[in-house]
């Protein structure tokens, strides 16, 4: 077909026209594409920069080495064990099965376990690292290693986990560690980003919970480059963490264990203090349990088993548990009353076997009475009724003010977990408390460590340490941190008149020394060696007038729960004090029989810092104790968990 | 207008024609092809497989069709326009039945030695047959009723069997460049205008079909129009792709971070890195330099074929290279779009870059066609 040449010709200029057009449009387009090129890539990259870094840098924690704790003689109480675990990589096994079977073949892993293994592998990206078996034995490892060419993605890894050598012995005093839990997170203010680690492991109780901050350390970093599937490409860079400091303790962990073998057997407490510092050579509690068990993550029925026991094998009873102090507490009644100057050492004051007050009869626990008594003989003998009398003398403020001063009803500042207040009781704390007003038999019950005093054991060994010395004797637990020892707080006088104080250590001196004192039985018989001390016999338990008039049932025939706890303070030697003791047997029966024996022992290994002589002990017990200190030797030589329940 | 009305005088015959070539579309062609493969060797980690070499063995084979196509007499390939335009139809329809499928859409017939995206074909097919049908058609009918809809007939037929497989960025690119053609040819403006009109109010029915019986697009395209309006509200998912493309983009800077330093892509943040999201990779290593002297490269060789079609008074020759060039540019706007997140992502490679064999086959045998619009020319 021919088209005429103006057709062409118009044809062209129209052409011409709309395709002007149409490039102006696209040039607007590709305008605007630049602009937008410009914008993202001018204006906004910084943005974008950081964006991009963010997608690819990944910063990964290093947790620090945790703190080791020591006691004072440098043997290790809590260390971090070298754990060998297998960890297997996916997509380096080729076939993950067969890799399996071979190492089935060598090491013996339960199928469950196995099985385990792999789903998690199936789960997770093929590069990741999954743990096949934990805590495995160094045997195994070996083999494992020796095999490698044969076990492709096999990785034989090497952790840390704490370990407690004393085990059961020092539970109480350390703790435990155990994973960071939600519950822990909410309770703890602590923005330290290691705790984001999962199960990394923080201090739960004790020492270990106490000083978590500087037993921790600081998490190193190492900064990873990641692909989009989060796998390692590179590490940018790495700042190595700061281990966390050791800690020594001023336990003496010889001594702890012996402390812990000798109330085997019994729900007891029991604290050892230096006189001359305030160092607590031993804070045992009877039943322990072991600790070791919290770490691996302990089994419910275990747990069950600890936590059912009437015993409470997990309440460090020597700082936790408050009791009444009984008749260890006599010597707080009688101070206040002669700082007071309303009782001399010498005056008597009659006992009949009881005392009737604004109508209610107070007994003493020898129902034919004293008789007429000064204050060195009602100490050694316990008479309860020359207390009555001097507590109503007084009145309850002094004797509170006065247990506060002897560090009863204080709450000491001990690193070990719930460390109790215990109650020296007022007249403004049961207005508070109970909204009563103060009776005058509320003075005379806690004259005798009765009614609402509460002690906890350690207390009364400061009680005693502070009577022994007449110092205000802290406790301190801690010696050093990172080489750097703890000093020593308190040890100023307490400002008592050591006129008084001379007069109540020598009639401490005597209940275990003289014939007719109360712990007679249970003296030292070296003079190097002799020691002060009072017994205590607390009631659990009102006693009726109708039980009294039918004779006060005696402890062997109540059940366990119901029986009166056995109390014991001394300190030693005499001359020259050197530690204080206390000692608590829970529902035991008499301080003098159940609860002064074992002070008597604990006391003599402190200061033999050993078995001690047995001349130490009188002629007629020594064989006995002969094969007690065998037996004990045994248990400490086995290995700290003898006494461990569950 | 035929070969006869020619003033043969004027027409180089035999190897003189390599002379008259439009050398700088050709050299233009080289380079963006060139920055392709440099591209694909920096997304493979600094190596030429599995993507540089394949795809420089195409541009050899392409660029020999080019040079082929373009020694053959534009009146030749205007005859052949109508059997082009059914060939691509048939295979179009083809792929309907026997199409292999890949990422969830049926678009290649294996044919051995290659795999053929038909749609590809079909774009020249539909340029060709455009700009055969207005020189055949007289001017005063150019916007009669009757002779428009006969086009329109012809630009929803592969459409519809695009839209099927399901490929919308094909549709698109079909639909605009075939607009485009008619546009060019003369059709009255009023017809745009409506069709305007009309194309707005598809975009409302295709939003109101969701969620019904009559849902015209699928459920991933719908969730690539949501992420397009608000990538951030999908960032794990669909708006994955968007968010990553445009760090990387942005990333770049003025310089960019040097070749093979791209994080992005080398750690495989970016999505289909190779193929559709490759300008984001340039961008990053090359930065706003690089990647505004890729656009400036793609502006030219349009630029230089308007030059072309405005001086060749030839209607089918000017209206192919116009065509040709309208789809060309369509290819990379809507892709830099899409990665820049001006536009959904429809799945449009970057033309010459993106690893793809039909597409970089057919662009060139495309510019074949100019070439040889341009060797012809009545002068």
């Amino acid at each position: 077909m021919r088209r005429p040449p103006k057709d062409t010709a118009d044809s062209a200029r129209q052409v011409s026209r709309r395709a002007l057009l149409l490039g102006v449009a696209q040039f607007g387009l590709v305008g605007a594409l630049g602009f937008r090129m410009q914008s993202m890539q001018v204006e906004q990259a910084d943005e974008f920069r950081l964006l991009a870094e963010e997608n690819r840098i990944n910063i990964r924690l290093l947790p620090p080495a945790r703190g080791l704790i020591f006691d004072v003689n440098g043997v290790p109480l809590a260390v971090n064990e070298q754990n060998y675990r297998i960890v297997m990589v996916r997509e380096d096994a080729g076939d993950v099965q067969e890799v399996l079977d071979r190492l089935t073949r060598l090491v013996a892993i339960p199928p469950e376990t196995i099985e385990r293994a792999i789903e998690e592998m199936n789960r997770r990206s093929p590069f990741v690292p999954v743990t096949i078996v934990d805590r495995v034995a160094w045997d195994d490892i070996a083999k494992v290693t020796v095999n490698a060419p044969a076990l492709p993605g096999i990785i034989a890894e090497v952790g840390l986990s704490r370990h407690y050598p004393m085990g059961s012995d020092t539970a109480h005093v350390i703790g435990y560690v155990g994973p960071v839990s939600d519950y822990d997170l909410s309770r703890i203010d602590d923005q330290d980003p290691l705790l984001q680690i999962p199960r990394f492991q923080i201090g739960k109780t004790g020492v270990e919970n106490k000083m978590e901050r500087t037993l921790r350390g600081v998490a190193g970093s190492r900064r990873i480059e990641v692909n989009a599937l989060g796998r390692v490409m590179r590490e940018l860079d790495r700042q190595e963490g700061v281990s966390g400091a050791d800690i020594q303790l001023t336990i003496d962990s010889r001594l702890q264990s012996y402390v812990e073998a000798r109330l085997e057997g019994e729900s007891a407490a029991a604290v050892v203090i230096d006189t001359f510092t305030g160092d607590l050579k031993a804070v045992a509690s009877a039943p322990t349990f072991d600790p070791n068990l919290f770490v691996r993550g302990i089994s419910v029925a275990a747990w069950n088993g600890l936590n059912e026991d009437i015993y409470r094998p997990l309440s460090a009873k020597s700082v936790q548990g408050t009791y009444p102090p009984g008749s260890t507490f006599k010597m707080v009644t009688a101070l206040a009353a002669l700082e007071a100057e309303v009782l001399t050492p010498d005056e008597t004051i009659y006992c009949s076997g009881w005392t009737e007050v604004s109508g209610t009869r107070f007994h003493c626990w020898k129902g034919s009475g004293h008789g007429n008594i000064n204050l060195h003989e009602s100490l050694k003998q316990s008479c309860d009724c020359y207390y009555y009398e001097v507590a109503q003398r007084v009145g309850i403020d002094a004797i509170s003010a006065m247990a506060q001063k002897l560090g009863i009803g204080v709450r000491h500042d001990v690193p070990m977990s719930a460390v109790a207040q215990g109650l020296a009781p007022d007249r403004e704390w049961k207005r508070s408390v109970r909204g009563q007003d103060w009776r005058i038999g509320d003075t005379v019950n806690a004259s005798i460590g009765q009614g609402d005093v509460l002690a906890s054991p350690l207390q009364l060994a400061i009680m005693t340490a502070r009577l022994a010395t007449g110092r205000n004797i802290e406790p301190r637990l801690i010696h050093t941190i990172d080489g750097i020892e703890q000093p020593i707080t308190g040890g100023e006088s307490l400002g008592l008149n050591e006129n008084y104080l001379r007069r109540l250590r020598q009639s401490m001196f005597d209940v275990s020394n003289h014939q007719r004192g109360t712990a007679y039985r249970s003296r030292i018989t070296l003079d190097e060696a002799r020691m002060a001390g009072k017994t205590g016999t607390s009631q659990v338990r009102r006693i009726t007038p109708e039980e009294r008039a039918r004779g006060v049932t005696s402890n062997e025939d109540l059940p366990w729960e119901r029986r009166d706890h056995a109390l014991w303070v001394n300190f030693a030697p005499f001359e020259m004090p050197r530690y204080a003791v206390s000692v608590i047997v829970e529902h035991g029966g008499g301080g003098s029989a159940a609860a002064a024996p074992i002070g008597r022992d604990i006391t003599l290994q402190a200061l033999y810092d050993g078995p001690p002589p047995l001349e130490a002990y009188p002629a007629d017990v020594r064989a006995r104790i002969a094969d007690q200190q065998v037996r004990i030797q045994n248990r400490v030589a086995a290995g700290g968990t003898a006494n461990t329940r569950a | 207008m035929s070969y006869l009305e020619y003033n043969t005088r004027y027409v180089p015959t035999g190897f003189r024609k390599l002379l008259y070539l439009n050398w700088p579309i050709i050299i233009l062609l080289a380079a963006i092809s060139g920055a392709g493969f440099l591209m694909l060797y920096s997304v493979a980690g600094g190596s030429a497989t599995p993507w540089m070499e394949p795809q420089m063995k195409r541009f050899a084979a392409g660029m020999a069709m080019m040079l082929v196509i373009a020694m053959v007499p534009i009146w030749f390939w205007r005859n052949m326009a109508a059997l082009a335009y059914l060939i691509s139809l048939a295979l179009l329809l083809a792929v309907e039945f026997f199409g292999v499928t890949g990422m969830g859409a049926q678009r290649w017939i294996d044919l051995g030695f290659m795999r053929l995206q038909p749609s590809e074909l079909m774009k020249i097919g539909l340029v060709m047959m455009l700009a055969a049908y207005y020189d055949w058609l007289p001017l005063k009918k150019v916007s009669h009723p009757f002779w428009v809809l006969v086009p329109l007939v012809f630009i929803a037929l592969p459409t519809l069997l695009v839209l099927t497989q399901p490929d919308l960025g094909t549709s698109i690119l079909l639909v605009a460049g075939g607009g485009a053609v008619m546009f060019l040819a003369g059709v009255h403006w009023a017809y745009f205008a409506t069709v305007i009109v009309a194309g707005v109010g598809a975009v409302v029915a295709v939003f109101e079909s969701r969620g019904t019986s009559w849902q015209l697009i699928k459920d991933y395209q719908f969730r690539r129009i949501d992420t397009f309006i608000d990538p951030s509200n999908d960032p794990l998912g669909a708006g994955y792709h968007i968010t990553q493309a445009k760090i990387a983009l942005g990333s770049g800077g003025w310089t960019g971070r040097g070749f093979m330093q791209g994080t992005q892509s080398r750690l495989n943040f970016l999505p289909e890195k190779h193929t559709d999201f490759i300008f984001t990779t340039l961008a990053e290593e090359f930065g706003f330099i690089g990647a505004f002297a890729l656009l400036a490269l793609y502006a030219l060789i349009i630029v230089f074929c308007i030059a072309s079609a405005m001086t060749n008074k030839d209607r089918f020759a000017a209206l192919l290279t116009l065509g040709v060039a309208m789809t060309f540019f369509l290819y990379f706007a809507v892709n830099m779009s899409m990665v820049m997140g001006l536009a959904p992502v429809v799945g449009v490679p970057l033309p010459l870059v993106s690893y793809g064999g039909s597409a970089m086959l057919v662009l060139l045998i495309a510019f074949g066609l100019v070439q040889s619009a341009h060797v012809h020319k009545p002068r």
